[in-house]
């Protein structure tokens, strides 16, 4: 058996108020792909944070154990210096910069005050030519695409003597052929004696690359599977994905009312408005009718966010074609200001970064979107826009002092029930939600929860997207499943289980995927 | 609703306490160290009079800064270029050598208003252009315009317009007095012009209070709105005694309030105000709530230009001339009177009232030490300093209502730590490389306002 290189014993991560990491334990042998896998949230993402430094020791309980003895990294200076090199989701190359630039960043080549290009260049083709890319390393960054620029990050990592490397969802911007090379060179660095841990959401993958495959639930390492001796197909990750029971968490609809199709979307398609010949949505059709709730439920980055974006008056995207019918007559959406008065309304994911107006009053907020609501002609009528903002607040049991409270000093909840407070206002018949639940606690949770029933059964059409499972299969009466852009399943809520809505994602990234083995979902 | 005890009143006006304590300071300095009476009305008169182009200005600049802390460089220099094209074509010069009416003249100046406003506009709002950098072009090529212009007219380098003859039309607009009296000799017009404004400000406070209360809803307490009464009575009837003292009412205080009151309406009371405060508050949440952000950012800039205008056709009356030197750091002074007037360097918040304040008190400070004798540039000296004090106190202000809203409630504290939570985990999803440099566990106080791509 191979020496251990990495051990974490119970790592316990409490920020204030939610364990994020309970009792984790993981172990990594020497010249291992290690696999982490585990829903969005389930704390993959904060146990390798805790890993490399970025939470510095003390902020977490629990030891450390790398190569023999107990390290206590107070930043990621530290663990760097020990080997340990993370590779983060979202490249974070410089686009102006060349390859060499770029992988010595922060690591530059020749004395204290002086940089010796000769050396960075000739030291970065070195490294290059171990991950297998012919680029010059002057070449610009900007100039490659995101697959060799995957390979460059790798390159850095080697530049940093990194003894083990940690790719965070390292192929989720690559297309097929770019993630398989990204894996084979995974494979290759193992047989060169490197130790990897790979996060990531792609099964297939994961079965394809990993010797052993730990899986982390709600904060805590569920199991660990070894390639060699368990059964690592992917309905078995799966199993131990979401074995979560739904409790009654989710307030009941009764006498549910179905009306006409409320919002049609055919043949919907997409593009990256940077990358354009990326396909954010391709080919999608969905419907919604009235005083339904449709769930829409995909990993991170399958497509979501943008399908609601680009129908919401194309606020997001270049190059969509498809079409969009509303009570049945298509319409044409230019702007979020049609979509608004055509009775759309987008609650959108991140109340704080787009959602909110944060330095500004729950009353200001409130009527945001419906200003002429209380108005006449362009003058603002301020008493009613205080009756307004008081009567939702009262109607949604928000819970503050006054309307003139700042959004900003609202908890996230009540954030999230100004937010529906807005678009309520602004009497939509077609609401999209956006992650309606996501970062609020339990009880501010059901109370949205109640919200969204109130709304269908007014006879609302509610679309919800959101990737929690239990929350999808809970509150929808029909679920779309959407996977890497395309809608990959549907199905009544009745007959939808953990189980089956997981199968339908891999289903598809196993077909896609120009791999035989391992996936067998 | 609104917090109305005595101390949140005062902390709330604190700059215009400010204002007011710096003033009598200076009167008394102003009388012991050289026997000068800074209440005497010509002098009072000419605070208002020097300072009527940063009041202008600023409104337009206020505008700017709202929609997201964005300014424009070039103000200055375009007053110099409108005050040359005015001198151009009104008076007889090397070029012109037939001066045109002063409608006309006026037109003119107008349609260069109107033209740059929508050049500058498009090019911000469309083109995106850093507003900054748009303006410093404008700020270096209008000056170096207006400047051939004046160099080509006139030997003098300087275009000097007589406030007789035929252009004392111009001047009766932006300068000059209301039913001019001798000095001296108390001016009834000005008198009653202000007893007139103190009855319609009583007559709308109160009939505003009384709505509210007719129709049940929560109004200002009686103290509150009575002291308001009193105090702006006050304030507007020591400026009418001075001007009538002093001639009669300057018409360009008619220029000044028409625009304070309309810019002081757009903000506080209309949908477009909204709109301009919203995009600086979150341009991305004013996007996704229906909000044309480039129009917005358009008019900003094109309004700013048409302001320009008016300042600038005060300013060239006033001096009598066109110079190449007009109009210098214009700029800078209206943006210095937004920041010491509380409006937000990061868009978003402002008030035309914390401006005219913020205006009035460097208007003051100025005049103040010019009379007691400082030099111009220990003058600048100070001015940098109330600038730098203005701005940190709005920080520690800021700060402090923060700690206060946190310590406030057992409820709230679990409140914020549930954001603190949502908001580390956005960061570990994400996994960014920002993440590297922050605390997750600590709730941002400033939003990152993402600006649209």
């Amino acid at each position: 058996m191979a020496k251990v290189l990495l051990e974490m014993n119970s790592i316990t991560k409490t920020f204030p108020g939610v364990k994020a990491l309970d009792n984790v334990n993981l172990k990594v042998e020497e010249g291992e792909i290690h696999a982490l896998v585990g829903e969005n949230g389930a704390g993959k993402s904060t146990l390798m944070n805790v890993l490399s430094g970025i939470y510095p020791y003390g902020s977490y309980t629990g030891d450390i154990i790398y190569d023999g003895e107990v390290c206590m990294f107070h930043n990621i200076k530290d663990s760097e210096k020990k080997g340990i090199v993370i590779i983060h989701q979202e490249l974070a190359l410089i686009p102006y910069m060349t390859i060499g630039e770029n992988m010595f960043l922060g690591n530059e080549q020749g004395s204290k005050w002086c940089i010796d290009w000769n050396k960075t260049y000739a030291e970065a083709d070195k490294y290059l030519e171990m991950v297998g890319l012919t680029d010059s390393s002057k070449t610009l960054i900007k100039d490659i695409g995101t697959g060799k620029q995957q390979l460059v990050e790798i390159a850095k990592a080697l530049a940093k003597h990194a003894k083990l490397l940690i790719l965070d969802e390292p192929t989720s911007s690559l297309n097929e052929t770019d993630s398989r090379a990204l894996l084979d060179l995974m494979k290759k660095l193992k047989g060169e004696g490197m130790t990897m841990i790979i996060i990531s959401h792609k099964l297939n993958e994961v079965s394809y690359v990993a010797d052993k495959i730990t899986v982390v639930r709600d904060g805590s390492t569920i199991e660990t599977l070894d390639a060699a001796t368990d059964d690592i197909s992917e309905t078995r990750i799966i199993k131990g994905m979401v074995g979560r029971e739904i409790t009654d968490r989710f307030p009941k609809r009764h006498d549910i009312v179905l009306g006409d199709v409320m919002m049609e979307v055919n043949d919907w398609t997409v593009y990256h408005p940077e990358f354009s010949e990326r396909k954010v949505c391709d080919n999608v059709s969905i419907n919604v009718r009235a005083g339904e709730v449709v769930g829409i439920y995909g990993l991170m980055g399958a497509g979501r966010t943008e399908l609601a974006m680009s129908i919401f008056g194309r606020s997001y995207g270049i190059g969509i074609s498809g079409e969009l019918r509303l009570r049945g007559e298509p319409v044409t959406l230019r702007s979020p200001k049609a979509a608004i008065d055509a009775g759309l309304a987008y609650v959108t994911e991140d109340r704080k970064g787009n959602g909110l107006v944060l330095s500004n009053s729950i009353l200001r907020n409130t009527t945001l979107a419906n200003l002429n609501g209380v108005s006449s002609g362009t003058f603002i009528d301020k008493d009613k826009e205080y009756e307004v903002a008081k009567e939702y607040v009262e109607k949604l049991r928000t819970k503050t002092p006054s309307v003139e409270q700042l959004v900003g000093n609202l908890s996230g909840g009540n954030q999230q029930k100004v937010l529906l407070a807005k678009w309520m206002f602004a009497n939509p018949d077609v609401l999209i939600l956006d992650e309606p639940t996501r970062g609020i606690d339990v009880g501010a949770k059901y109370e949205i929860y109640c919200i969204i029933n109130d709304l269908a059964k007014a006879g609302k059409s509610v679309i919800m997207i959101s990737s929690e499972l239990p929350e999808v299969i809970g509150m929808s009466d029909r679920i779309y499943i959407m996977n890497q852009a395309k809608i990959v399943g549907e199905m009544n809520a009745s007959e939808a289980t953990q189980e089956n809505i997981m199968a339908c994602i891999v289903g598809v990234s196993g077909d896609n995927s120009a791999d035989g083995e391992g996936s067998e979902a | 609703m609104n917090d109305f005890s005595v101390k949140s009143v005062l902390k709330k006006n604190v700059m215009t306490m400010a204002l007011f304590g710096i003033y009598v300071l200076f009167v008394i300095l102003a009388f012991l160290l050289k026997s000068t009476n800074m209440l005497e009305p010509s002098i009072v008169s000419s605070l208002i009079e020097q300072n009527a182009y940063v009041f202008v200005l600023g409104a337009g600049m206020l505008m700017c800064m709202l929609t997201g802390g964005n300014i424009d460089l070039s103000v200055g220099s375009v007053v110099c270029f409108v005050g040359a094209i005015v001198g151009l074509f009104s008076v007889e010069n090397r070029i012109i050598h037939m001066p045109l009416s002063v409608p006309v003249v006026l037109l003119i100046a107008i349609g260069v208003g109107v033209a740059y406003g929508s050049l500058l506009g498009f090019l911000i709002a469309y083109v995106r252009i850093p507003p900054w950098i748009a303006t410093l072009a404008g700020y270096l090529a209008f000056r170096g315009l207006g400047t051939q212009i004046l160099t080509k007219a006139s030997e003098t380098n300087a275009i000097s317009i007589p406030s007789t003859d035929a252009l004392g039309e111009l001047s009766d607009i932006f300068s000059g007095r209301l039913f001019e009296t001798d000095w001296g000799e108390i001016n009834i017009p000005c008198i009653i012009m202000g007893l007139i404004g103190i009855a319609v400000f009583a007559f709308l406070t109160i009939s505003a209070r009384r709505k509210k209360i007719v129709k049940g809803y929560q109004a200002d307490p009686l103290w509150y709105v009575v002291t308001k009464l009193v105090l702006v009575s006050l304030v507007i009837l020591f400026f009418t005694v001075e001007f009538s003292f002093d001639g009669g009412m300057p018409t360009v205080v008619l220029w000044i309030l028409g625009v304070l009151i309309l810019y002081g309406i757009v903000t506080e009371k209309t949908t477009i105000g909204r709109h301009f405060m919203t995009v600086g508050g979150n341009a991305e949440a004013a996007r996704l709530s229906g909000i044309n952000n480039k129009r917005v950012m358009f008019f900003a800039y094109f309004n700013m230009a048409i302001l320009t205008v008016i300042a600038a056709l005060i300013v060239t009356v006033r001096t009598g001339a066109a110079n190449s030197f007009a109009g210098q750091e214009y700029e800078l002074d209206a943006i210095a009177a937004c920041i010491v007037g509380g409006v937000s360097a990061y868009g978003g918040a402002g008030t035309v009232i914390g401006m005219v304040v913020g205006a009035t008190l460097i208007g003051v400070i100025n005049q103040g030490m010019s009379l007691i004798g400082v030099d111009q540039n220990w003058i600048k000296i100070v001015k940098g300093l109330v600038l730098l004090a203005a701005v940190v106190f709005e920080i520690f202000s800021k700060n402090s209502k923060a700690k206060a809203s946190k310590t406030k409630t057992q409820k709230e504290k679990t409140a914020e730590l549930e954001d603190a939570i949502a908001k580390a985990q956005e960061e570990l999803e994400k996994a960014s490389d920002e993440a590297l440099n922050e605390d997750p566990a600590v709730p941002s106080a400033e939003n990152v306002v993402t600006t649209e791509s």
